[in-house]
């Protein structure tokens, strides 16, 4: 209860600080992601170097807060998980235990890298590397404000989906190279999971993409401003999409390996999963790779449907809120909604994982591409009707 | 041509910079373990797991077909979705035809899943 308020407050003191503080609001504007640039332009520099260099710190802003996060989410996460189960949750290292998920980062960063004898060397140390490396390119299109997106690419949604999807190699590589039994029917499982799951999110999107006229992400979320009685900021507001919002919401899970969905890691069964030879920061890089993933996921859920960087509801006083605390505070709830229920459903069986995903997940989601546009052909489309 | 391109640069950095940060996480704790002494493999430890026993088989063993089977089916629907793709964004100024084509090309997928589902090719026992 108390880690749920302390969350709570959190949220609030970042909402209210964007608003009273002008100059909070200002350090995440345009202005400034955009300044970078041209204030090594100004400074002297060429313009090439001017512009990689720029480049580069726009790229540290994104990696390194993220990784900061990814340390901050888990002890979050731990905490409201104790809160659920009326337990304490980390508390010892830090003020609040705060500093715990560094603690742990450290320990394991001096830990000994076990390569077992009989593994595929090589590929057993790029597996991690890959898992992470594909966690982190991803966020190079998700925008945080309007311009305030490292690249503004107009198929950013098809980038996210190709780049994510990519998360698969690291899983299977490192079951193979393990050369050990539980490391290589985990990679099945998760290569599995992964794919019946990416299916249902392809057409899920597709509603989206629809509805917007756009796979950029700025626009698509643009689009949903006042999307609903010209009030309600978001597409997840509209009764045809709301559903698909839900099944989205599912299908991150599943993708993420997240409970009700962790078969991947289910330790009753298969110890660790793919990372059960892994040891040290090799070990570490796969949990980073899916917290990055998971937080991805939350944000795609708030930029898809609810609004992103957007109010909820389309009312001037609450523009005055930077975007960017939005965004977070949406990310925050789903985040939490993530935790609350690892906290709480128990886990799938295998059968009935596949059954949830090609025989309902796939059939409703392609129902509702022909619904959404079919409903767009009768009422936007400008030839008239047939 | 270029702008678009250009537009993918920061992305190619990106791509650098995750590379080198996640092999320095990589790389970085081998050469420290080794500076630090805990590096120390002898021929148990490097062997691998299976509850404490030493492994009797190979492990990279038989596995259920089923699992080739969704992949296959991946391949098929995915693509679909590929296909979706520049059929969504341009649909309204592509009109009723384009509509009409590709809720003919969605019939025909849905009954290759309600083949596929009839056969069995969905079912986990």
């Amino acid at each position: 209860m108390i880690a749920l308020v302390l969350i709570v407050a959190i949220v609030a003191a970042l909402v209210l600080l964007g608003w009273l503080i002008p100059g909070v609001g200002e350090f995440f504007s345009t202005a400034f992601w955009g300044g970078a640039v041209q204030g090594f332009e100004a400074a002297g520099m060429q313009q090439d170097w001017a512009y990689g260099l720029g480049t580069l710190i726009h790229i540290l802003l994104i990696a390194l807060p993220l990784m900061l996060a990814v340390a901050m989410v888990i002890y979050t996460e731990r905490k409201i998980w104790a809160a659920i189960a009326l337990r304490r949750g980390p508390n010892v290292v830090g003020p609040w235990g705060l500093l715990q998920s560094f603690a742990d980062g450290l320990k394991v960063f001096l830990k000994e890298t076990i390569i077992p004898s009989s593994a595929n060397k090589a590929l057993f140390l790029i597996a991690p590397v890959i898992t992470f490396t594909v966690a982190l390119i991803v966020w190079a299109v998700i925008p945080f404000d309007v311009g305030v997106v490292l690249a503004d690419i107009n198929v950013g949604l098809l980038y996210i989906l190709a780049a994510s999807s990519l998360g698969v190699y690291g899983v299977i590589i490192a079951g193979w190279a393990s050369n050990s039994k539980y490391p290589f029917f985990s990679a099945l499982r998760a290569a599995a999971q992964m794919v019946s799951y990416e299916v249902s999110i392809g057409f899920v999107i597709m509603g989206v993409i629809l509805w917007a006229g756009s796979m950029n992400l700025t626009a698509i979320i643009l689009g949903q401003q006042g999307h609903v009685l010209g009030l309600l900021n978001g597409y997840g507001f509209n009764p045809l999409l709301f559903p698909m919002a839900v099944v989205f919401f599912i299908s991150s899970m599943a993708e993420t390996f997240r409970t009700p969905f962790d078969l991947v890691e289910a330790e009753s069964e298969l110890v660790a999963g793919h990372q059960t030879e892994y040891s040290s920061m090799s070990f570490a890089l796969f949990w980073l790779g899916e917290y990055a993933n998971v937080i991805l996921m939350c944000a795609l859920n708030a930029i898809l449907f609810w609004g992103g960087f957007l109010p909820p509801v389309d009312w001037e006083p609450l523009y005055a809120i930077p975007g960017i605390f939005w965004l977070f505070l949406k990310m925050g709830i789903f985040f939490f909604m993530f935790g609350w229920v690892k906290a709480t459903v128990p886990r799938y069986r295998y059968d009935q994982l596949m059954r949830l995903g090609w025989k309902i997940f796939l059939p409703l989601s392609l129902a509702f591409v022909a619904l959404v546009s079919g409903w767009l052909m009768f009422t936007r489309f400008e030839g008239g009707a047939l | 041509m270029a702008d678009v391109a250009a537009g993918y640069l920061p992305i190619l950095l990106f791509l650098a910079v995750a590379l080198a940060l996640s092999s320095a996480f990589v790389g970085l704790p081998m050469l420290v373990s080794r500076l630090t002494g805990a590096h120390r493999p002898d021929p148990e430890k490097l062997s691998e797991y299976e509850c404490g026993f030493p492994a009797f088989e190979d492990s990279r063993d038989q596995f259920d077909v089923r699992f080739y089977l969704v992949a296959i089916l991946f391949i098929i629907f995915d693509l679909e979705v590929a296909f979706l793709f520049p059929w969504a964004v341009s649909l309204m100024g592509t009109g009723w035809a384009a509509w009409i084509a590709m809720m003919i090309f969605l019939t025909e997928l849905a009954l290759g899943l309600v083949y596929a589902w009839q056969k069995g090719a969905l079912e986990w026992e």
